[in-house]
């Protein structure tokens, strides 16, 4: 039987770059969209290494490991590693809570767009404020870039991660290229 | 030519750099710095356009956007061509290639200026009364004769070559207008930290200071404390500058829309280099500093090519070193027109005679300009002027008291500069719904209430001086960021002009029988005004649209407060009471394609592809569009034509087995102990009994209780569903779960989380499906046995993980591979080798739709229309009656949705076995219904069977099922066709390849 080869959306794509910023594919990830009460939050924290934050927009990372707040009674877990039993570990801390733990990890893909245009290059398409002082390290949301749905986390000053429905990232990445053709010299 | 009017030295042009450009054909040369407008005044060409109704010869009135004559067509490529571009705003640049609009054969020369020697015909409102008769001449007759004769400007025929850029920004205060007011501002709210973003309609910024040769401001000629502050400006780090940049709308929550033009003004732009980019800009205050734009005076043919504003007439003299004429008569009823006449005089233009309506003048400008000598008269009015394609004389004659006026003595002159006075430009603060007041002192409207955290400051809101402008901006900008308003720089030598007139220029004569053009653009003169108010029109919203002053693209400028004078005279009303129409956006008009952005061709919508996308498209796929996703319709072989595809897919999968890509059907997971009363609840079938891995059809009703969403539910675990809905249903079905789950049953303690993208969905239908995944899966027994119809199971194939489910779309043996969508393509790969064993076909859309309607399954949207009930469908029986209740149960018991004699579905089968019915077609029970007969119902879903060697089809018809057996015709483009009414069940009734 042949050895199943994964394939990420992005594959063959051209990254988009200018002289301010640029672009480049996340690597694969675990994702869970987790789902229930702040009870769930509590529980879940210990198991998976960062606690989902109750505050409204803001991320948790701890090492390879973070928590996005998507809603009131949602977070998503991204784990930038590979352990495979993590669904099942988690499953057991939230055993006593009523939840809901959905494994999403291909429904997504990721881009990274750093550099001192990255908030510029994406303001082309993301209509909120993402001055520093409106859009901080660690703060995450669900937005628009142009027609598509993304969530936009801020992870460093210059460093933004983009995640988006895995169908959508050609779009986005096309999105992403003509903006930083058009910001390229204006 | 080089520019034969063009003074040794001042400007802000650079006469190092000629640059090469042609109007209508003819070479020219101006500077760099120079706009078309200037340019072409520079080589003494005044004349460069039409009028839009009479076609009369115009020249430039103004030199700023608010110019209504000058209109020019620019671009030497059809696909770089744009119309109706304002001459003043063209920058100049090598090879600029600019036409004339409105004229044929050419500007000089234009035969339908015969429009003006009928124009008596053609007053205001002419084409509601002269055109209406007979009916259905306007259509074919008049409206086409119009359109070739009026109308601004053609439209580009190729496609267009640029892009246009898009960017959303946020401010502290954004500051719109750079002149005095402006710049203050930027500086007072910039020193206090804020981010601020200053725009300005220009190329360069300043404003009036651009053509300021006399103040000093701050001690420092204007021009140097220019310099010095946007110097200081472009230094701040939270300051963004925006030249070329017009504000064209104000939205609610301050929210700004403005247009850059990026690359129009270079020669040879880099290709990278958007044309326009649209700012769409969220301010916390604005300061609007949008300045006033100098009024013309109404007098019978005012509109000769040389006849222009006087601020006009000395900006493009300070601004860019032209003289516009050798020869001036002025006439002002404002003091600003003397401070022109003096600046004009000093660069050696012969000043005739400055005309002043006033009775008197004796501001300092006017005391300046007696003491140079130029002749002065108060109390005289311009009764009319001479000329063709240049004005030649002014008749100049003395104002009398009754408001009429003598006979005019002629005075030869190339020039006329003309002053009414200012209108502050409270476009935008009209856009953000602040409330406007009538000054008495100015004779103007100004900005009173703020409907938005929002300032208007300098000009615009009346401050006219320079050092009134500068210390109202500085003040502005400081209480935009809550500072105390900054010490007031000081100003010399710009005393303050006072004056101004409204409304038609007091006549010689008959004011009726003459033109005094009060909206130029539109061709709209005073006569056309008072006819409007003659003829009943009260409101100036009717006199506006009988008349169309203010309706042109300048959106009445410079005509509005003349307008509206007029009319309120002979209304015997203040102007107040006539009141003033509203402002609308855009500001000066915007091209399409900067608001479309970047959502454009290739990028118009996102394009959704499958996980296995790239494998049909190589595979030979044909794809069609469902939402925003690609789905292949069918795989034609080489030689293959449509038909022949489609039958060998169908057959094939009949036969033998078929593989299809359902990765778009929507996927919803739903979980929590609640899970199975929350679906309970929203399905019409009974969920709260099915086994674990087991799965189920669920229908879902709207509240009205019509067919909504259908799909597969397939029970994971005690607290966890695997549910599909539609492909274009899927985000519709889980918005409405979440609306439901909050506001109807919070106590419910379930979540839903979208997972369509999570798979990828593989369909193997047929009787050789399970011998294809045997080989591959483990962990699980997919044996008759073990493994029933309407199971799903959770395993491995080929090592991925996957939900395995039978079912079947198809009445054939069928199962759904459900794996991690990254895994998709391998998948599908190693189940199409397997499938090639047992002669496999992969078949498309098309296919499915004929296979699944052969077995009487509906598709929503198809056989459904949103006035579908489950029993229409024949469904009734999926009603789970011990349910206390299911959304759209309530409705169900209306009295119209239990009647008899509702559309129900039936299968018909055309006559002519190899007729295809169209759908959507009318089914009727009569040969040749008599007109007017209502229809029995129609076609919903109509193929041609290879499995069955004949059409067939299925509808909605009155009755239907108590039919079945009977005849009826269907309409086609040819008369009708006869049927047979049957179950809508074509194909194994029994269903016993389903478990084959």
């Amino acid at each position: 039987m042949p050895e199943a080869v994964r394939r990420s959306i992005l594959d063959g794509l051209a990254m988009p770059r200018n002289s301010a910023a640029m672009v480049a594919p996340c690597p694969p990830a675990t994702r869970f969209i987790l789902r229930g009460g702040r009870e769930v939050a509590a529980s879940v924290g210990p198991a998976f290494g960062a606690a989902p934050p109750l505050e409204p927009l803001r991320s948790q990372t701890v090492g390879a490991r973070s928590a996005l707040w998507m809603g009131p009674d949602e977070w998503l877990l991204i784990a930038e590693d590979s352990e495979l039993a993590l669904g099942a570990a988690l499953e057991a801390a939230l055993a006593s809570v009523p939840h809901g733990l959905i494994d999403v990890s291909h429904r997504q893909g990721a881009l990274e767009v750093s550099g001192p245009g990255a908030a510029r290059l994406l303001n082309a398409g993301v209509m909120l404020d993402l001055d520093i002082s409106a859009f901080p390290v660690g703060m995450v949301a669900r937005t628009l870039l142009t027609k598509a749905e993304i969530v936009l986390w801020r992870r460093a000053p210059d460093l933004f991660r983009v995640e988006f429905s895995r169908s959508f990232g050609p779009y986005v990445v096309a999105i992403l290229a003509q903006a930083a053709s058009d910001q390229d010299l204006c | 030519m080089t520019g034969d009017n063009r003074v040794q030295s001042g400007g802000r042009i650079d006469r190092a750099k000629p640059i090469g450009f042609t109007f209508d054909g003819k070479k020219f040369t101006g500077f760099a710095g120079d706009t078309l407008a200037s340019a072409l005044l520079a080589n003494g060409v005044h004349l460069m356009g039409r009028s839009f109704k009479y076609h009369r010869p115009r020249g430039l009135l103004t030199m700023g956007s608010e110019e209504p004559n000058a209109l020019v067509g620019v671009g030497s490529q059809e696909s770089r061509f744009t119309p109706n571009l304002r001459a003043t705003q063209v920058e100049l640049y090598e090879g600029l290639t600019a036409v004339s609009q409105n004229n044929w054969p050419s500007l000089s020369l234009d035969f339908q200026a015969v429009n003006g020697l009928f124009s008596s015909f053609i007053p205001a409102g002419f084409y509601y009364k002269t055109f209406m008769h007979p009916k259905g001449a306007w259509e074919s007759l008049y409206e086409p004769l119009i359109r070739r004769a009026a109308g601004l400007g053609r439209a580009p025929k190729a496609r267009d070559a640029d892009h246009y850029a898009n960017l959303y920004a946020h401010c502290d205060v954004a500051i719109v207008g750079a002149g005095p007011a402006g710049l203050a501002a930027a500086l007072a709210a910039a020193r206090g930290g804020a981010r601020v973003m200053l725009f300005d309609e220009q190329a360069e910024l300043g404003g009036s200071l651009l053509a300021e040769s006399a103040a000093r401001i701050d001690g420092k000629p204007a021009a140097d404390w220019l310099a010095a502050t946007l110097a200081e400006l472009a230094a701040a780090p939270h300051v963004t500058l925006l030249p070329r940049t017009q504000i064209f709308g104000y939205y609610a929550q301050n929210f700004l829309a403005g247009l850059e033009r990026v690359s129009d003004h270079l020669a040879s732009p880099d290709p990278k280099l958007p044309r326009e980019r649209l700012w769409r800009v969220r301010a916390k205050r604005v300061v609007l500093a949008a300045g006033a734009h100098e009024r013309p005076l109404v007098f019978p043919d005012n509109d000769r090519p040389g006849i222009m504003l006087a601020d006009a007439a000395r900006g493009f003299l300070a601004r860019y070193g032209v003289t516009p004429g050798a020869r001036a008569v002025i006439a002002t009823a404002h003091d600003s027109a003397y401070r022109a006449a003096l600046e004009l005089a000093q660069a050696g233009v012969a000043i005739a005679l400055i005309a002043d309506l006033r009775p008197n003048a004796e501001g300092e400008w006017p005391e300046a300009a007696r003491k140079a000598g130029l002749r002065v008269e108060t109390g005289a009015a311009i009764v009319g002027t001479r000329g063709h394609l240049r004005v030649s004389h002014a008749l100049v004659a003395k104002r009398w008291a009754d408001g009429s006026a003598g006979r005019g003595e002629a005075i030869a002159c190339d020039l006329i500069a003309m002053s009414g006075g200012w209108t502050p430009s409270v476009h935008l603060f009209s856009q953000s719904r602040g409330k406007l007041a009538f000054d008495e002192t100015l004779q103007a409207f100004v900005p009173d209430v703020s409907a938005q955290a929002e300032r208007s400051a300098g000009a615009c809101r009346g401050a006219f001086a320079l050092s009134e402008a500068l210390a109202d901006g500085a003040a502005a900008g400081a209480a935009a960021v809550s500072a105390a308003a900054p010490a007031p720089v000081s100003v010399e030598g710009a005393p303050a002009a006072h004056g101004g007139f409204l409304g038609l220029s007091p006549p010689h004569g008959d004011p009726q029988k003459s033109k005094a053009f009060v909206d130029f653009q539109n061709d709209v003169t005073a006569r056309d005004v008072t006819l409007a108010t003659r003829e009943g029109m009260r409101s100036i919203e009717h006199i506006k649209r009988y008349t169309t002053t203010g309706m042109a693209t300048d959106q009445g400028k410079t005509s509005n407060m003349n307008a509206l004078a007029i009319a309120s005279q002979a209304l015997g009303k203040t102007i107040p009471q006539v009141g003033l129409t509203t402002f609308r956006l855009p500001y000066t008009p915007v091209t399409f394609a900067s608001i479309a952005g970047m959502s454009r061709r290739e990028l118009f919508d996102p394009v959704r592809q499958t996980p296995l996308h790239a494998w049909a498209a190589e595979n030979g796929a044909t794809f069609e569009e469902a939402g925003l996703w690609k789905r292949a319709s069918y795989f034609k072989r080489p030689g293959e034509d449509v038909k022949a595809a489609v039958a060998r897919e169908c057959l094939g999968t009949r036969e033998r087995a078929g593989m299809m890509d359902a990765s778009t059907l929507g996927k919803i997971e739903v979980v929590g102990p609640d899970a199975a009363e929350f679906l309970n609840r929203l399905y019409i079938n009974a969920f709260a009994k099915l086994g674990v891995g087991r799965c189920r059809y669920g229908l879902m009703l709207n509240e009205a209780g019509y067919v909504m969403d259908d799909g597969v539910i397939a029970r994971l675990a005690q607290d966890r569903f695997h549910v599909t809905t539609t492909s274009v249903g899927a985000a519709h079905v889980i918005t409405l779960m979440e609306d439901f789950a909050q506001t109807e049953w919070p106590d419910l303690k379930v979540w839903f989380t979208s997972t369509t993208e999570q798979w990828a969905t593989i369909a193997i239908n047929g009787p050789r499906a399970r011998q294809m995944l045997e080989p591959l899966v483990e962990g699980i027994d997919i044996s008759a046995a073990a493994m029933p119809h309407l199971s799903m199971r959770e395993g491995h194939i080929c090592g991925v993980p996957t939900r395995l489910a039978r079912v079947s779309f198809t009445g054939e043996l069928g199962f759904e591979v459900n794996v991690p969508a990254d895994y998709g393509r391998a998948i599908w790969e190693a189940i199409w080798a397997e499938g090639r064993k047992v002669d496999c076909v992969v078949y498309g859309l098309d296919v499915l739709l004929i296979l699944r309607a052969e077995k009487g399954f509906i598709v929503v949207g198809q056989e459904t229309d949103g006035t579908v009930t489950p029993d229409d469908l024949g469904l009734g029986k999926m009603i789970a009656q011990s349910k206390p209740d299911f959304v759209g149960k309530r409705s169900l018991a209306m009295p119209d949705l239990a009647r008899e004699g509702r559309k129900q579905l039936v299968g018909l089968l055309p006559d002519d076995s190899q007729f295809k019915l169209d759908e959507g077609a009318q089914v009727v029970d009569a040969i040749a219904p008599a007109i007017g007969t209502s229809a029995l119902g129609h076609v919903t879903s109509s193929y041609f069977s290879p499995t069955l060697g004949r059409t067939f089809a299925m509808a909605l018809v009155a009755g239907g099922r108590s039919r079945i057996g009977g005849t009826a015709y269907v309409t086609t483009m040819q008369g009708t066709a006869l049927v047979r009414i049957v179950e809508p069940i074509f194909y194994d009734k029994e269903g016993k390849r389903l478990d084959a």
